[in-house]
């Protein structure tokens, strides 16, 4: 940020264009929440899309993401299909996984996308080992693993951080930090706020990036993706964002002091990237393009997936077992 | 009743939502317990995801705080300030939680008064809900009990209503024993009933026969006793009349209740949310057996069966016992020949 470098604006477009198809997804996920079409638990990520928009597109297909219950925008990113995944939201037959995962827990492997994940600090270890099996399966994966602050926390995630060091495995650890920890914020619930610092003690880089900067992001994943491809081991990357709306959909914010919304909304990463291509020159007609497709998409997804069949009941016990 | 005290005033009861009644006892507890320390994940300055805690943190000042999302060190830290001599009451948010964590639920604290041969006991009490409600994740619909119920040491409780739930609140803050007060979140939403706020703490291990009945007694526990109670209202429309005992402690456990039942009816069902496999209604069953009194028909277990909980309510639905199931279980059970 603030650099004085050229805005690359075919790149910028394309990335605009990514930050809309999660926005414009989570909405709709929002929208048919409230109307009961989606029930239970959903975490939303309005305001946190270009973390999965800048790391995903320095991801190989092979390489694997580990994401957690706020990981729509990770999903799409990687390319899983919208319908599919409004589906499984829906609980439909058609969803990605028949309506066993769900909002916060759903899995699409075939799309590099290993699974969202609702233990907090759960998906670390995991990550380790995709990119332990990297280390023999000659496939040169490697894995990404994304959580929030308040999972650094975790027991289990500081055990990953060191496994990973300590063997020099190709992970990317990358924390979202916006600021809260469901209704805490993580200021209160550490002495050291500046979380990319943990890295130094386990040995690996550690790294504080704008968060609402898809280049920004991109450059950083590209040097801790470059690392690990090269065996160098794991990188902590600690993006800097803040959730435009609740914890969950019905959250009633009153953690939040007055005026923090208002303020994230004039740093987060749509306002901020249209402005800047404005400014180099980008015209309306294409930044509007650019959302106007993503809502096209968005909304036949939405379409396609509430068409189908309510997931039959007869068959969930299946798959329990091979 | 309890005697009039001269100096409380306080009402005797009080209209009360579920968690209401929880947030009385640990009201009560923090007043009257100098050493009682309460603390979680949004615990605190946020009341508590579901807000049980509510108002707390205001009221009694830092004695009230929130953690970091680290189960391990919410527990260790409970086991070793009671080992000191504190009261903790800590808070796992959803009983799945307390698996990142079980060494210091099982190594630690079932073990810190048997080997110290009761010098160095480790009372606290965790409070944490279950149970599956629509829409939940596969990670946020389990019930643990077993699991804790397989750990000596530990004890377990498991209040269905308003008044139970401060009761058995205030049974944990004064036991000496590690307890585990499992809540269920699709109770917290439910209509105010009277409870009873004064009186001396009821000793641990109560049992109630929550409807009478004389062809087969349902031993039960947790919020499945509502669809247990609709669906014996259902068959008493038939003839059929089931007798409904409410396990509210399933450690210490009641057996004498369920046995008193069965020599009226002698036919047991047992029915539980939790998988059936290794459920706690297999050891109802058990010492039922052990125990030689004489049933007219085997007896049934009724719970989920074995399978992972899936997010899409029609799936689940089709998991959980419903009251058209336990309904029907139980009139093939009375109407098998003796
Ligand atoms: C082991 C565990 N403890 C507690 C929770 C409840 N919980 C769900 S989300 C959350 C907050 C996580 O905060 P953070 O890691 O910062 O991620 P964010 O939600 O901000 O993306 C908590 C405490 C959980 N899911 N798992």
């Amino acid at each position: 940020m603030g650099d004085a470098q050229v805005l690359d604006t075919t790149r910028g477009l394309a990335d605009l264009h990514g930050l809309w198809r999660i926005r414009i997804l989570e909405e709709k996920v929002r929208e048919l929440r409230l109307s009961g079409e989606i029930v239970g638990s959903v975490h939303l990520a309005i305001g946190q899309e270009a973390g999965p928009v800048g790391v995903c597109t320095e991801l190989g297909a092979d390489d694997a993401v580990f994401a957690t219950y706020r990981g729509h925008g990770w999903a799409l990113a990687r390319g899983v299909p919208a319908d599919a995944m409004l589906a499984e939201l829906a609980g439909r037959t058609t969803g990605l996984n028949g309506g066993r995962g769900g909002s916060a827990y759903f899995t699409a492997p075939r799309y590099g996308f290993h699974g969202e994940n609702s233990i907090v600090g759960a998906g670390a270890p995991i990550a380790v080992g995709a990119a332990l099996a990297g280390k023999y399966d000659g496939s040169g994966r490697i894995a990404v693993t994304v959580f929030g602050d308040g999972a650094l926390n975790q027991g289990a995630t500081h055990e990953a951080l060191n496994f990973a060091a300590a063997f020099k495995l190709g992970v990317v650890f990358v924390c979202e930090n916006n600021l809260y920890s469901e209704l805490t914020p993580i200021a209160d619930m550490v002495a050291e706020p500046e979380l990319h610092k943990r890295a130094a003690a386990y040995g690996m880089p550690g790294e504080r990036v704008d968060g609402n900067d898809p280049a920004a992001v991109r450059d950083a994943a590209r040097r801790a993706v470059e690392r690990a491809r090269a065996g160098e081991g794991p990188t902590l990357l600690e993006l800097m964002t803040e959730r435009l709306v609740g914890h969950y959909i019905g959250d009633a914010e009153q953690y939040r002091p007055p005026g923090e919304v208002e303020r994230a909304k004039q740093a987060e990463p749509i306002v901020r990237l249209r402005a800047a291509l404005a400014a180099a020159g980008v015209t309306d007609a294409d930044l509007d393009a650019s959302e106007s497709r993503a809502r096209e998409e968005i909304e036949q997804a939405a379409g396609t997936a509430l068409a189908a069949p309510i997931a039959d009941g007869a068959t969930a016990k299946e798959h329990i077992y091979a | 009743m309890p005697e009039a005290t001269t100096t409380a005033p306080a009402p005797a009861a009080l209209s009360l939502k579920y968690g209401e009644a929880i947030n009385a006892a640990l009201v009560r507890l923090l007043t009257e317990v100098p050493e009682t320390l309460l603390y979680g994940e949004d615990v605190a300055k946020p009341g508590g995801v579901f807000g049980v805690t509510r108002g707390l943190r205001r009221r009694f000042g830092d004695r009230v705080f929130d953690t970091p999302i680290s189960e391990s060190a919410i527990l260790g830290s409970a086991i070793g300030a009671a080992l000191m001599g504190r009261r903790p009451i800590v808070e796992i948010m959803w009983a799945d939680f307390s698996l990142v964590a079980l060494d210091q639920l099982v190594n630690q604290a079932a073990n810190a008064r048997y080997v110290s041969r009761g010098e160095a006991p480790a009372p606290i009490v965790v409070r944490t809900q279950q149970g599956n409600a629509p829409g939940a994740c596969a990670q946020h619909s389990q019930s643990l009990e077993a699991l804790f119920l397989h750990v000596p040491g530990l004890r377990v409780v498991m209040p269905w209503t308003a008044q139970d739930g401060y009761d058995a609140l205030l049974a944990a803050g004064h036991s000496d024993d590690p307890v585990i007060v499992i809540e269920n979140r699709t109770l917290y939403a439910g209509e105010k009933t009277e409870v009873r706020i004064d009186g001396s703490p009821r000793p641990a291990g109560w049992t109630t026969v929550r409807r009478p009945g004389r062809d087969v007694t349902v031993a039960t526990w947790g919020a499945i006793t509502a669809r247990v109670l609709a669906a014996a209202e259902r068959l008493a429309a038939d003839g059929l009349e089931v007798e409904v005992v409410e396990l509210t402690w399933l450690n210490p456990l009641d057996l004498t209740a369920v046995l008193d039942s069965l020599g009226r009816t002698g036919r047991l069902a047992v029915v539980h949310e939790a998988n059936v496999t290794g459920g706690f209604g297999a050891e109802v069953l058990a010492r039922v057996a052990e125990s030689g009194v004489p049933l007219s028909t085997a007896p049934v277990r009724i719970g989920t069966p074995d399978s992972r909980i899936p997010a899409a309510p029609s799936l689940a639905e089709a998991l959980v016992p419903s009251v058209d199931a336990i309904a029907a279980q139980l009139t093939k059970l009375v109407q098998e020949k003796p």
